[in-house]
């Protein structure tokens, strides 16, 4: 029992860790398109840690196979939503930003 | 005649798998949780019935477009693909946490290339491959005919390894069986 | 073993926090809404979590839920900065 609970505590805190990455990005990089990269990224890996450790708290019951298609969710739905934004920028105009510019 | 006799086998079949995975969908859902700790009751099991029936009588035609082919061999391949897809998730992120804290450069650049692909599930996985892999974003497909791409990659290295190495383009096109 | 749900949900409420900075400040339309869209996400976790620390594991349907609904919004809001309008007649 202790085992689970360490490894479950293993799997929040890489998963923690993996999400103030992505929102570290997200303050710091220069334009539009670089902060896309840190959180699409860092957000998916953060969540899919997050939700094993849960998972294996859990244990094997009806939870575990809802917290699957969440994450099965996730991994279709992110990168698509990723993909209208970065689609939307590009048709209207966003810059794209290069070594030397200011930041945006 | 052998058309409509065709169409309707279609029809029959896209109607049998909607159905089934919208009742077992509803099944996962809610029934093992809430209904069937008590004794069985078929009034509770119909509720679900009804509800997949309408669902499935409103989205057949969308849920199923058409009837692939070799369906179970590409599944076979697709599960390994799931797999490395899941271990360059990693990758990927261990390679964004070090552009973040600064060990590595950050050098944008617009890319585009063409590829051998041409079915929408091929093109719809590539593109989702290519923004889950390393360094590298899809933007857009600008041309569905010739599979043209248009990338967003966080430095040269990247968009070097989807260019000229074309590892993942090869696995796309075996799994999909359009090399 | 609640202790540990608790604190990685407070981090996450805190990096909600920070990341509503880029959602009110940021420079320009797309910065925002790519604000939001992390907010989300780190909404459906924090969701789980809540689940986990009241004990109440059945949370989990409504973060399901919660995860649709944002996904719909987001593409709502990137075809409507894209094209300036919902419909095409």
């Amino acid at each position: 029992m202790l085992a689970i609970d360490i490894i479950s505590t293993m799997f929040l805190a890489a998963g923690t860790f993996i999400m103030i990455t992505g929102t570290v990005g997200l303050l710091k990089f220069p334009d539009f398109y670089t902060r896309i990269h840190a959180t699409g990224k860092c957000d998916t890996l953060g969540q899919i840690m997050i939700i094993v450790g849960c998972m294996i708290y859990e244990g094997f019951t009806f939870i575990t196979i809802k917290l699957l298609l969440v994450t099965a969710f996730y991994l279709l739905a992110g990168p698509a939503s990723t993909h209208a934004l970065m689609k939307a920028a590009y048709v209207t105009g966003v810059p794209v930003w290069k070594k030397g510019d200011k930041r945006m | 005649m052998e058309m409509t006799e065709m169409k309707d086998e279609n029809r029959k079949f896209k109607i049998v798998l909607t159905f089934c995975v919208m009742f077992i969908f509803w099944l996962l859902l809610s029934a093992w949780t809430v209904y069937l700790p008590e004794p069985y009751d078929f009034s509770k099991v119909s509720r679900g019935v009804l509800v997949a029936l309408i669902v499935t009588f409103l989205t057949y035609e969308i849920f199923v477009p058409c009837r692939g082919k070799d369906v179970l061999l590409k599944t076979q391949r697709f599960i390994p693909y799931v797999g490395w897809e899941l271990w360059q998730i990693y990758l990927a992120t261990v390679d964004v946490a070090k552009r973040v804290y600064g060990i590595l450069e950050v050098e944008p650049e617009v890319i585009e290339f063409d590829t051998t692909l041409r079915s929408d599930f091929a093109l719809v996985t590539f593109a989702n491959s290519i923004t889950l892999t390393p360094g590298t974003v899809t933007i857009d497909i600008s041309d569905p005919e010739r599979g043209r791409f248009i990338v967003h990659a966080i430095a040269k290295g990247p968009a070097d390894s989807l260019t000229v190495d074309q590892t993942m383009q090869k696995k796309v096109g075996y799994v999909f069986m359009e090399e | 073993m609640i202790l540990p749900f608790l604190v990685v949900g407070i981090i996450i409420a805190c990096t909600i926090l920070v990341c509503s900075y880029r959602a009110i400040y940021g420079p320009g339309t797309f910065n925002r809404i790519v604000a939001a869209n992390v907010i989300g996400t780190k909404a459906i976790v924090l969701l789980i979590l809540v689940g986990y620390i009241i004990e109440r594991p059945h949370f989990v349907d409504v973060a399901l839920m919660y995860a649709a609904i944002a996904f719909i919004g987001t593409i709502i809001v990137a075809k409507y900065a894209e094209r300036g309008e919902l419909c095409s007649r």
